[in-house]
């Protein structure tokens, strides 16, 4: 337990100290977000419509921008060789990895949230759908794009490759995570829909650490 | 072990080696290639000359004879591709290896056809090329992950490593197949529900099964000659890496 969250205090202190990574991602996300009206035009009914699937789009961005940050530097300078060593599991590296991931590149972007849902002429209640939807949804995509660094990481040019492995995956949870906010079938199917995003975001969270353990475990060997 | 054992393989283990699976196999695949003829062309002239049109959409129904079964080959060769990633995974069999990459873009490549077939009939049915529909974004959301898949093959080096990490990868692929699909069709429906295999039995009259059920023993078995000779292919391949490095080894000494 104490590996475990000494690997999470690890990446936190390398993502705070390292030259503003996260300022860097929560700045991608903002921009993404207020480049779509100059697209679209400044309609504020149409971007209000809009907004829910623009800052899930904004999000789902910045977090695949940070995978490859995830496990290249610690391949590149031994680390990775290192956990594989270490007295603790792989699995658990991995989950802490994806903890960290998420807590340095996930949570600052749904602090930086309200920036956009003001701008993109979000009302009230469905801006706190957004935020509770974000906040169920992000762990999921912070899992699958764990497992995405890790099936990549052995691979000298991964860089584009694991978005692109990623993002069909993560196409329930972009369908759950918009469909909680801006519900078809009315309240009844919102509520619904938050809970199958917080049960794919625990499955996902549960069982992608033991994938991506065996990718990083074979692709090195 | 008896000396037994080791003269008369076992046909788990002629199956293993890739070189008896090329001599126990190789001559399997012009008989397989010609059943696919005929029975190809059997269902062609069926579909074509010995169906009914449709009452509502016309002579377009043809286009299911192709559509259907490039639709199932396009979830039936996943299947195929995940029991290989097990066997690459659990008893890290060598063909299985080879299986799986040669499937990849043969799935690939029926899943487009399944699309393009799909929305030349869509077309004239329903008036427009594309729906965002569940079924249909599900088949191009299957159609990406194949071409990750392959994108996957082609950036590693070394095969070996690139087997166990695509099988892993397969894998996770195939637990979330059923996820997408079911998350897609929550989301969005308008394709038409299951006609063929319903409990009920089928909706459709016999005319139609008939040429649709010689189309599908047809493409199925495309689909398994193809797989074969591109799984002699890759083995050959890979035997000419060996043979190249060994050579550029001796040329070294």
């Amino acid at each position: 337990m104490s590996g475990f969250l000494g690997v999470i205090r690890r990446e936190l202190r390398l993502a705070l100290s390292g030259g503003g990574e996260v300022l860097t991602l929560v700045l991608f996300f903002i921009i993404v977000g207020a480049i779509v009206p100059f697209a679209v035009g400044p309609d504020r009914d149409l971007l209000a419509r809009i907004a829910p699937g623009i800052i899930w789009i904004a999000a789902f961005l910045a977090m695949l921008l940070g995978l490859d940050r995830l496990f290249r530097p610690d391949r590149d300078d031994g680390t990775l060789a290192l956990y594989r060593l270490a007295d603790m599991s792989m699995v658990s590296v991995v989950a802490a990895k994806v903890i960290a991931h998420w807590l340095t590149a996930a949570l600052p972007l749904i602090l930086a949230s309200p920036f956009l849902a003001m701008i993109l002429a979000m009302d009230g209640p469905s801006f706190w759908r957004t935020l509770v939807s974000l906040l169920l949804g992000t762990p999921a995509l912070a899992a699958f794009g764990g497992f995405g660094a890790a099936v990549t990481v052995a691979i000298r040019r991964g860089g584009l490759l694991a978005p692109i492995l990623i993002a069909p995956l993560c196409v329930p949870v972009l369908i759950f995570g918009v469909g909680a906010i801006s519900p078809l079938g009315g309240p009844d199917q919102a509520s619904s829909a938050m809970l199958f995003l917080a049960a794919l975001s625990l499955m996902a969270l549960a069982l992608t650490p033991f994938a991506a353990a065996l990718a990083i475990d074979w692709g090195e060997e | 072990m008896s000396m037994d054992d080791t003269t008369k393989m076992s046909w788990w283990n002629r199956l293993a080696h890739p070189g008896q699976f090329l001599i126990w196999t190789r001559p399997l695949v012009w008989p397989l290639a010609a059943v696919t003829a005929v029975l190809g062309a059997l269902g062609l002239w069926f579909a074509f000359f010995n169906s009914p049109a449709d009452y509502q959409m016309g002579d377009t129904v043809r286009i299911m004879y192709v559509h259907v079964p490039t639709a199932w080959l396009s979830q039936f060769v996943y299947a195929a591709m995940a029991v290989s990633a097990l066997g690459t995974l659990v008893w890290r069999h060598p063909l299985a290896d080879v299986s799986m990459k040669a499937a990849a873009p043969l799935g690939a490549a029926f899943t487009a056809m399944a699309l393009f077939t799909g929305s030349m009939w869509g077309r004239p049915t329903w008036g427009t090329f594309w729906e965002w529909d569940g079924r249909m974004t599900s088949t191009l959301i299957l159609l990406f992950i194949y071409l990750g898949i392959v994108a996957l093959w082609r950036a590693f080096d070394d095969q070996l490593r690139a087997a166990r990490v695509v099988a892993v990868f397969t894998l996770v692929g195939a637990v979330n197949v059923p996820i997408i699909k079911f998350s897609v069709d929550w989301w969005s429906t308008l394709h038409q529900p299951a006609s063929v295999f319903r409990a009920d039995g089928p909706t459709m009259p016999g005319s139609l099964l008939t040429p649709l059920f010689i189309m599908f023993f047809a493409f199925t078995l495309l689909f398994v000659t193809l797989q074969l000779v591109s799984m002699h292919t890759e083995i050959r391949r890979r035997r000419l890496v060996t043979l190249e490095r060994r050579a550029a080894r001796e040329g070294a000494a």
